[in-house]
């Protein structure tokens, strides 16, 4: 068989996540593409319990469980301490859900970000607080039903364009993916891995029980989102520098949101303001990115 | 080499002497001068230490505990406000057991904004699980900056070096500053047998159910137990080696003591000769300063204060609806003793009153009036 | 694979919460509902059951074609439904 990931798993089974869990895919290509001289923290989130009770654990790298709001500067810590000691070839990694990063974590990931501290952050987006049961967040959609923004009064906000909001530090590398385009995702993060600075990748995780949808549909959801274009995969260099990562034919925004319970009460009206919402904010991109042309014309490769 | 430097600068070349490999800290008033010092101390190459400069004091204390759980010696300050923000990562320190330093400047608490010195930032926090030293002088602050990372890296557990705003951080003293190579001696390098390390994959501070979660707290409880011990041996030791000894508490002419003063930091100093006075007047007066009062040294306690005729304890900090957090604890060591003495219990000196000489004698004259205390509190010099 | 840790008394415990062994222990296979039956005859060997299996739970063996390890499959199904040959039932388990 030919392997288009590596075929070595350093995250193992037994671990604690739902059937057919995104944020557990989105691991196990993380760690594919990291390896195992890679040392990561979790804030409080999904996969503060998915990694499994004291004494166990499924991650096979150092982990150090840290407070919910704390994963980016407890990565800037260990890379200090590591730097300080000589071990500067290691990954030092904050993975985090979105409620970890949009929310409460934005000062502290803001703070590493700006003084471009040499880490790599995955946000782990299921679009909501799944741990504590499925509260919306800043990442939740608008138009979502969460368990405290019931379907009679949806979510009225739009999700926070958290790349943008990263992007503004001017930091080397700022990247969307999603676990239904694993070759994509390592590929970023093989990049990620190869340049100094931080580095920051936002994983669309879909979420069964939190979207309401069916577990074998997981990954079929997670490539609808980018194939309706309301999950676009993007890359942004140097803060300023956008470029598609793939630019597919959009299909029917309907395909994606149908199979979701979250998305169920929407009326035709409501789903035509959200296609609207979502091509505005992909023609947005597109425009970025023939901007940024000359500079990838010039860079080549990478 | 002996040379004249602000108490917080004391912090500072305790870190430095200390080789602190990592640094992470925000500045507030009064601790600034610690951050400056120590970033010019890098920048200059003599302190050879990777400084975050963080974006909050929660940030510092977060980024503390990375640095440290990968096995750096870590360093960091604070005060007040920058404490209280900390709150939630001091006990992750704590539970995580990683043997972190920090000075805390006892600062006010607001509102009302204020910068005048209080213990109640960091008496909010003894229960966090930090070990905390209460200091009394710079040469004190610098030396307990080395001996705390002595006695925390054996239990793996945080210390706290506490120091008085103003009155010991911004005045300056003549320090004598150890070679470097005999605090190397006394302080060698630190392998932390618990970092994160890619070769010994593990995860720290999974999910951990009531079925474990009580014994991971009876031995936190234990080693706290355990460092007062230490704290006696390396400051005898310190003593030796440098010619400063430090105990869990100073005491002065206590031996035929009748009626005894327990208190704590600068407050102490200014008490030294009270006693003289009193000493003068007839009054057979002596002096407790608690230094170490995380862990609590209630046995050294119940040693130095049974028996005697009458204990007051003056407290610079408050715990609203009870009372001041020394006199709670000493009064609490005692209770179960049976030549237990009364106890008074002073407020004095909160938001950086003046504590001069006649305050503490006024408190003296009052306990020597009564014959018993009536009530936990006493406030002295409250403009009614 | 991992042994299950067993402690009687504090001291046998390390200092912190400190992982001493792997997930490997929760045989998750318990949860399934639904179970993965492979039919060779379709399969054309391709992995990608084996790439999008959340819980490491797909071989591929000697002869490259997949194996399902039923002790720890959750039976979530995505390897059914990603399966571009129908090569995948998901049969109920009785
Ligand atoms: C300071 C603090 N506030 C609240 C919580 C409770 N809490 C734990 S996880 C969580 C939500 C996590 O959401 P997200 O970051 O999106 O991760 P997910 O659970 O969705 O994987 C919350 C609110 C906490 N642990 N700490
Ligand atoms: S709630 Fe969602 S994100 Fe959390 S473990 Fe379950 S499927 Fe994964
Ligand atoms: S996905 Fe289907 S065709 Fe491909 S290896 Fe698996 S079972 Fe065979
Ligand atoms: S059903 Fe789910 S858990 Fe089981 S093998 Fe298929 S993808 Fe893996
Ligand atoms: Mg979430």
């Amino acid at each position: 068989m030919k392997y288009t990931i590596p075929a070595e798993e350093v995250m193992c089974s037994g671990h604690k996540a739902c059937q057919g869990c995104g944020a557990a895919l989105a691991m196990r290509y993380a760690l594919k593409a990291l390896g195992p001289r890679t040392i990561m923290t979790f804030p409080a989130c999904c996969w503060s319990v998915i990694d499994g009770p004291f004494p166990y654990s499924a991650v096979g790298v150092p982990l150090f469980h840290t407070a919910f709001e704390t994963a980016a500067v407890v990565a800037s810590g260990i890379r200090a301490g590591l730097d300080a000691r000589g071990e500067e070839d290691i990954n030092v990694v904050a993975w985090a859900g979105d409620g970890g990063t949009f929310d409460i974590g934005i000062q502290a990931l803001s703070g590493t970000t700006e003084r471009n501290d040499n880490i790599i952050y995955v946000c782990y987006d299921n679009e909501a607080y799944m741990n504590t049961g499925v509260q919306r967040s800043s990442a939740t959609p608008w138009g979502a039903v969460t368990s405290t923004t019931p379907a009679r009064h949806f979510k009225q906000e739009r999700k926070k364009d958290m790349m943008a909001i990263l992007a503004a530090h001017s930091i080397p590398y700022t990247a969307s993916a999603s676990v239904a385009y694993p070759e994509d995702f390592v590929k970023k993060l093989n990049y990620a891995k190869s340049i100094k600075g931080t580095k920051f990748l936002h994983i669309l995780a879909s979420c069964p029980p939190g979207w309401r949808s069916a577990p074998e549909l997981a990954v079929q959801l997670a490539r609808l989102a980018v194939q309706t274009h309301v999950f676009p995969l993007y890359e942004i260099h140097e803060g300023r520098y956008f470029r598609m990562s793939m630019n597919p034919k959009k299909k029917p925004i309907t395909e994606y949101l149908k199979p979701q319970g979250r998305f169920r009460h929407l009326t035709e009206e409501q789903v035509a303001d959200m296609d609207r919402m979502v091509d505005e904010r992909y023609e947005y991109l597109l425009e970025q990115a023939e901007r940024s042309k000359p500079y990838f014309e010039d860079k080549k490769g990478n | 080499m002996q040379k004249v430097i602000m108490g917080n600068h004391a912090l500072s070349w305790g870190a430095l002497l200390s080789r602190a490999e990592v640094i992470a800290a925000y500045p507030i008033t009064p601790q600034t001068e610690v951050v400056e010092l120590l970033s010019n101390m890098c920048a200059d190459g003599d302190l050879d230490a990777q400084f975050i400069k963080v974006e909050s004091e929660h940030s510092a204390m977060a980024a503390s505990m990375g640095a440290s759980a990968a096995g750096a010696r870590t360093f960091t300050a604070t005060s007040a406000q920058g404490l209280a923000l900390m709150h939630e990562v001091l006990h992750w320190a704590t539970g995580a057991r990683l043997p972190i330093v920090m000075g805390n400047i006892n600062r006010a608490m607001a509102p009302p904004w204020t910068i005048w010195t209080e213990q109640t930032d960091s008496i909010s926090e003894r229960d966090t699980g930090w070990l905390q030293i209460y200091t009394s002088s710079i040469q004190e602050i610098m030396d307990s900056v080395i001996q705390a990372y002595k006695v925390a890296e054996q239990v793996y557990l945080p210390v706290m070096v506490v120091l008085d705003s103003f009155v010991l951080s911004h005045t300056n003293e003549n320090c004598d500053i150890p070679d470097q190579s005999k605090v190397d001696a006394y302080l060698p390098k630190f392998e932390n047998a618990y970092k994160l390390d890619v070769a010994k994959p593990a995860a720290y501070g999974g999910l951990t159910g009531p079925d474990w979660y009580y014994e991971l707290r009876y031995k936190i409880q234990k080693d706290t137990e355990r460092s007062l011990d230490l704290f006696e041996e390396t400051g005898k030791e310190f003593g030796e080696m440098f010619g400063r000894p430090y105990g869990l508490v100073e005491t002065y002419k206590l031996d035929d003591a009748e009626i005894v003063l327990v208190t704590s930091a600068s407050i102490a100093s200014t008490a030294r000769p009270v006693i003289d006075q009193l000493r003068e007047e007839g009054h057979k007066a002596g002096l407790v300063r608690i230094r170490v009062f995380r862990p609590f040294p209630s046995d050294l306690l119940r040693k130095l204060l049974q028996g005697r005729k009458k204990v007051l304890v003056i407290d610079r900090n408050i715990s609203f609806g009870m009372s001041g957090a020394f006199y709670e604890e000493t009064k609490a060591a005692l209770y179960n003793e049976k030549s237990a003495p009364p106890m008074w219990g002073y407020i004095a000196g909160l938001g950086g009153r003046d504590v001069p000489v006649d305050v503490i004698k006024e408190t003296f004259l009052e306990t020597i009036k009564e014959d018993h205390p009536e009530g936990d509190i006493i406030w002295i010099g409250v403009k009614k | 694979m991992s042994e299950e840790i067993k402690w009687t008394k504090e001291s046998d415990m390390p200092l912190m919460a400190m992982s001493m062994g792997r997930m490997t222990v929760n045989k998750t296979g318990s949860w399934r509902n639904l179970r993965p039956v492979v039919d060779k005859d379709k399969c054309n060997k391709c992995g990608i059951c084996w790439k999008f299996c959340p819980d490491v739970s797909i071989k591929m063996d000697a002869e490259d074609y997949p194996v399902v390890d039923l002790e720890y499959c959750k039976g979530c199904g995505i390897c059914a439904t990603e399966c571009p040959k129908d090569a995948i039932t998901m049969v109920k388990e009785s």
